[in-house]
């Protein structure tokens, strides 16, 4: 009788022990996972430049799968007025005039080290964190479209209605401009632009995402090894973005 | 006795008239509200064609207000009595064509609520906030020019202030050529020849503002201008129209030598449809050839009317050249890859279509009734009558 006490109170301070132990572990645990990530208040740095390279000898005509996960990440959907509707990124079909080959890949914001959009913006809304990531700052942002009209790569949208779907991650607006955002705030958790992780969980490999800055990262080395356009190079604005097998 | 009967006969026409430039004022500002709330969607404009018809208005408005400050120059800078008797007129023009043309940029923008962002937060890189700054300064130049030139005790600064409003408009119109000349994306911009061709635009728009405005002045209080005057503004608005022609000829001739230009040449000049229509009949043989013909005609010249009709038909071309550049020249889609054709559901590769709305039109014509309601309010208070009488002409 008095063994089966003992055991019954045994138990209940095992599990004690192992519960209070599992809940001052696990968010340890959850820290080394995310040991990589910028923690918050940290203002970002110049020694990480965010890009991008894509692949278009993998990306197929017909496939959506980054342009759906852009939209359901920020909160970007079709009001049914096609040429009002903003769009962070779209797939652009291409025809060489000559040989007739054709090629598809997504364009978005190219987050160029020289983007024409900050220079002409007036109120200084339109801006790139010391990271590369060309932004628009919601709160001074008058909506005047200057940027609109100087970006080469038709990657900024104006909201022209009121929407109240938004993620809480994202704030969107009317009257502001806006345009991809790399998903900056996946970044800073230390996860990949949405588009990126649906084009790998697609098994497509088209899109890779990475520090352009460090010459070990994956994009720096595919850089490094193979031909890479950056588009319209003729501007010189040093992209972000860049294509493979164009 | 007689005299204070007509006078009150023309006092209630002239409150009529400032009702209904009021009534066009209010209806820009209830279009404005109505786009401000239900969002630019209501508009013409799209993410295609994000500059619509109130930037044409505006960009009239600056442009002419710069201009129409030139006949004040040409007699304070220059010495010429004929300029110098209408100096105060053009100022008044000046400032209320510019207040006019902000009033339309302002009321367009996403967030009109955020003036004070605007003149608060300057990104000195930015021409659009350079602007500002020389919006801001040209209003405070232009009115103390109009003291100088309206309070005897201060003519001997006219000169001075004179000039300095001369070499400051010149910045302006410089400035806002540039909004376009540093746009490096679009085929139609791009060019350094938009920053005078925007000057010389000025000149001629500025001019045929003025003449209307003084032919009306004359004919309401029943006065005739002086013959050897109006010629000698009449050439100097053919010259003004001629060098317009000119700037265009080189502009799309530079444009057809670069192979790469030419596909975009082709689309205004040849088959652009609305945009060639008014390339070809708007500017060029409506807004140049015609008021050029009239303005040189032999008997034509001579007459009163027939100058205010060539004025009308400048602004008219005006208008039709500045739609085809803002709105043409975004209508014609980005060479995002050159060489291949492109496609996709954003409209790349494709003619943006553009139909602008009533709202838009209603608040250009709103800033143009601001300017005008500015005017007439202005000449009533103040005598802006031009004044031959101490300026006389040397003939």
């Amino acid at each position: 009788m008095s063994n089966d006490v003992d055991n019954s109170r045994r138990k209940f301070i095992a599990a004690g022990v192992a519960g209070t132990a599992g809940l001052v572990l696990a968010p340890g645990v959850t820290l080394l996972d995310m040991a990589n990530a910028r923690p918050a208040g940290e203002a970002a740095s110049s020694a990480k430049r965010w890009g991008m390279l894509i692949d278009s000898t993998k990306c197929a005509t017909g496939c959506n799968d980054c342009v759906t996960a852009c939209g359901k990440e920020n909160g970007v959907a079709s009001t049914g007025h096609p040429e009002t509707d903003p769009q962070w990124i779209r797939k652009i079909e291409l025809k060489e005039v000559k040989s007739g080959k054709s090629h598809s890949l997504p364009m978005m914001c190219q987050h160029c080290a020289e983007p024409p959009c900050v220079d002409v913006c007036p109120t200084g809304a339109s801006f790139k964190r010391a990271d590369g990531i060309v932004l628009v700052d919601r709160h001074i942002c008058i909506g005047c479209r200057y940027c609109m009209m100087a970006c080469p790569y038709k990657a900024r949208s104006f909201v022209h209605e009121e929407h109240d779907d938004q993620n809480p991650d994202v704030p969107r607006g009317k009257g502001c401009v806006e345009s991809c955002t790399l998903c900056v705030h996946r970044i800073d958790k230390d996860l990949q632009p949405a588009c990126v992780e649906a084009c790998s969980a697609g098994n497509h490999g088209a899109m890779l995402f990475g520090d352009l800055n460090d010459s070990n990262s994956e994009i720096s080395k595919r850089i490094a090894t193979y031909a890479t356009t950056q588009v319209r190079a003729d501007l010189a604005l040093n992209t972000g973005v860049r294509y493979q097998g164009i | 006795m007689s005299n204070d009967v007509f006078r009150k006969s023309k006092d209630g026409a002239f409150y009529f008239v400032l009702g209904v430039i009021g009534l066009v004022v209010l209806a820009g500002l209830g279009a404005a509200y109505y786009m401000e709330h239900y969002g630019h969607v209501v508009t013409g404009m799209t993410n295609q064609i994000v500059w619509g018809l109130p930037h044409v208005f505006a960009i009239f408005l600056i442009v002419a207000a710069s201009g129409v400050l030139n006949v004040a120059s040409i007699g304070s800078v220059f010495g010429k009595p004929v300029y110098k008797a209408r100096g105060p007129l053009a100022g008044l023009l000046a400032i209320a064509m510019l207040a006019g043309g902000l009033m339309v940029l302002m009321l367009d923008l996403g967030r009109s609520d955020r003036l004070i962002i605007a003149m608060t937060y300057l990104n000195l890189k930015s021409v659009f906030a350079l602007n500002v700054f020389l919006y801001t300064v040209f209003f405070t130049i232009v009115a103390i020019y109009l003291w100088t030139m309206l309070d005897r005790k201060m003519h001997a600064y006219s000169k001075y202030v004179g000039f300095a409003a001369f070499i400051w408009r010149l910045a302006l119109t410089t400035g806002t050529g540039a909004i376009f000349a540093f746009l490096v994306a679009r085929q139609a911009y791009g060019t350094a020849l938009l920053a005078p061709m925007f000057i010389i635009m000025s000149f001629s728009f500025g001019l045929a503002v003025f003449l209307i405005v003084q032919a009306v002045m004359y004919r309401w209080n029943d006065r005739e201008l002086d013959e050897v005057i109006l010629h000698r503004l009449k050439n100097l608005l053919a010259v003004f129209v001629a060098a317009v022609l000119y700037f265009t000829v080189a502009y799309h001739m530079t444009n057809l030598y670069f192979a790469k230009q030419t596909a975009f040449e082709h689309f205004i000049l040849l088959d652009g449809g609305i945009y060639t229509n008014l390339f070809w009949l708007g500017q060029i043989v409506l807004g140049t050839l015609a008021p050029l013909a009239i303005l040189f005609h032999p008997g034509l010249s001579k007459r009163s009317g027939w100058i205010v009709s060539a004025s009308v038909l400048v602004i008219l071309g005006a208008f039709a050249q500045l739609y085809v550049l803002l709105i043409g020249g975004q209508a014609f889609p980005l060479s995002i890859f050159p060489g291949m054709v492109e496609s996709s559901s954003f409209f790349d590769g494709r003619i943006h279509p553009y139909s602008p709305s009533l709202p838009e039109f209603l608040l250009g014509m709103g800033g143009i009734a601001a300017a005008a309601l500015i005017t007439a309010i202005a000449a009533k208070v103040l005598n802006f009558m031009p004044d031959d009488k101490h300026h006389p002409v040397s003939h």
